[in-house]
């Protein structure tokens, strides 16, 4: 638990003319479960997808697990854009999990988990399969293997979301409000889920939410975030309890008003 | 004018020639199309904006272009550049190429209909862009996209009469023929339009079932 399997350093983005991220620097260590909360528009999302590679950047570099993500060094040494091969390579260690849970709908429950293990790591399919059920056994739907994503709750989709991100073993699993889109009372059931993935694994978790007891309860560390920076980090105590920045006071102020458990 | 039984049975086999040549030429020109409309929805999606450019460009001079002067210019016109066709391939081809832009404009909506999400979860479980493709937005894009396809190609085969323009003996062409040499139009002209009716009517009955079949199913 020395060195950072993620370090961003400097990283801007820029849609046009508008600096979402402006030479952001974090370390993120192994392990380590993070939550990042900040108000509407402040890059949380953006952090996660440029990870997940869905976004490009503009600046910076950001190491993963020892690697650069968007770079790779040439025959001389000098720090070149990375090739799509690289990229590959260094999505296997990443795994996303998305708000509108983006289930394949065209699959059944069986094949969305087993599809990426069978395609990209060539593993067979009975192996993938028993795999798979182990998973969907964790994340409490083995019964429903073979229903059609159409078939299932929105909690339910979402669990399956997290069985297929598990499927290829990633050592860095992203969450980007991953509870939004749930009726309240299926929110819980996705919670139990990753509580249980934070206590059983070692895996390194960031998540994005607005379930500040969540955060609170699930998180090693949580960064507050506003415009792109961190204004404010440390334990769930320190934030929730004691938060030191008047933006950060505002905004927990703002969310407990708006009827949010802390 | 009174119907004549006797000459409907002479002609009967010619017409059935010609009918065979017109569903050989909707059968080859609706390949073409599926193909060439693939080739051309790829093309105008390409990174290369001169391609890409290009590739629209052809597609709205196809279309601006009426389907019998291409017919025409393919068959007549080519030669004389060291082109030259056989008549049905000749029409195959133009047909085929007509409605390949018709194809494309189907593929292109289908394949955007796909929503980005599912392009992003390919991504985040590492299917590389041409698995992304076979196992993602094809299945997904084609289904819906088979009425509106099915639409054209009924229309297509009421458009191969045009080829009798450039001398392939279809139907149409066949009917006329028979008609000249025996001065008569009625029954060649009525068997014609029946079996074009028939064959249509059978087509949209299928298409109706097609509809059913891949109607748009709500789920992510
Ligand atoms: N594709 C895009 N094009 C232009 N601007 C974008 C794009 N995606 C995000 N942005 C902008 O980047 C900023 C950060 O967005 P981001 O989605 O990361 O915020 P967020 O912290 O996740 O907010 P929320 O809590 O609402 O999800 C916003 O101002 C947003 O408008
Ligand atoms: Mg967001």
């Amino acid at each position: 638990m020395n060195k950072p399997i993620i370090r961003l350093d400097k990283i801007v983005k820029a849609y046009g003319t508008h600096t979402v991220l402006d030479g952001l620097s974090m370390d993120v260590k192994a392990g380590e479960k993070i939550a990042l909360i900040g108000p509407s528009g402040s890059g949380k999302t953006t952090i996660l997808r440029i990870l997940m590679t869905l976004e490009s950047i503009s600046g910076g570099t950001i190491e993963v697990d020892g690697d650069y993500l968007y770079h790779m060094k040439d025959a001389s040494g000098a720090l070149v854009p990375a090739n799509e091969a690289h990229m590959h390579r260094m999505r296997e260690k990443i795994g996303m999990v998305f708000q509108h849970f983006n289930l394949f709908p065209h699959k059944n429950v069986l094949d969305n988990v087993t599809l990426a293990p069978i395609l990209t790591k060539g593993v067979a399919r009975a192996e993938a399969e028993k795999r798979a059920m182990e998973l969907l056994e964790m994340v409490g739907l083995a019964d429903k293997a073979r229903h059609m994503p159409a078939q299932l709750s929105g909690g339910q989709k979402q669990r399956v979301a997290i069985a297929r991100a598990l499927a290829l073993s990633p050592k860095i699993m992203l969450f980007d409000e991953v509870t939004s889109a749930l009726d309240p009372e299926l929110v819980e059931e996705v919670l139990n889920v990753m509580r249980r993935l934070g206590e059983e694994t070692d895996m390194t978790m960031l998540l994005v939410t607005h379930e500040m007891g969540f955060a609170h309860d699930f998180a090693d560390r949580v960064l507050f975030f506003d415009r792109g920076r961190i204004v404010e980090e440390g334990p769930p105590d320190a934030i929730f309890r004691n938060p030191k920045e008047e933006r950060t006071q505002n905004f927990l102020r703002k969310i407990i008003a708006a009827g949010h458990r802390v | 004018m009174e119907w004549d039984w006797e000459f409907v049975r002479q002609i009967l086999p010619d017409l059935f020639s010609g009918l065979k040549i017109t569903i050989i030429a909707t059968v080859l020109g609706a390949a073409f199309a599926a193909v060439g409309g693939l080739v051309f929805a790829i093309l105008r999606r390409s990174g290369n904006r001169a391609v890409a450019r290009s590739a629209s460009f052809l597609v709205e001079f196809i279309r601006g272009t009426p389907l019998l002067v291409q017919l025409y210019f393919i068959f007549y016109v080519l030669p004389d550049l060291g082109i030259r066709l056989p008549a049905l391939l000749a029409g195959v081809i133009g047909i085929g190429l007509h409605y390949s832009t018709y194809a494309a404009e189907v593929y292109r909506s289908g394949i955007e209909n796909v929503s980005r999400g599912q392009w992003e979860a390919a991504k985040a479980v590492n299917l590389s862009v041409r698995q992304t493709w076979v196992h993602i937005i094809l299945p997904q894009a084609i289904p819906p996209m088979i009425p509106a396809l099915a639409n054209y190609l009924i229309a297509m085969f009421k458009e191969t009469p045009l080829l009798s323009a450039i001398t392939v003996l279809e139907l149409m062409n066949q009917a006329k023929s028979l008609a000249n040499s025996n001065y008569r139009y009625v029954e060649p002209m009525t068997i014609v339009g029946v079996f074009f009716l028939v064959i249509s009517l059978i087509s949209v009955m299928g298409v109706r079932m097609l509809e059913v079949r891949f109607a748009p199913k709500d789920d992510r």
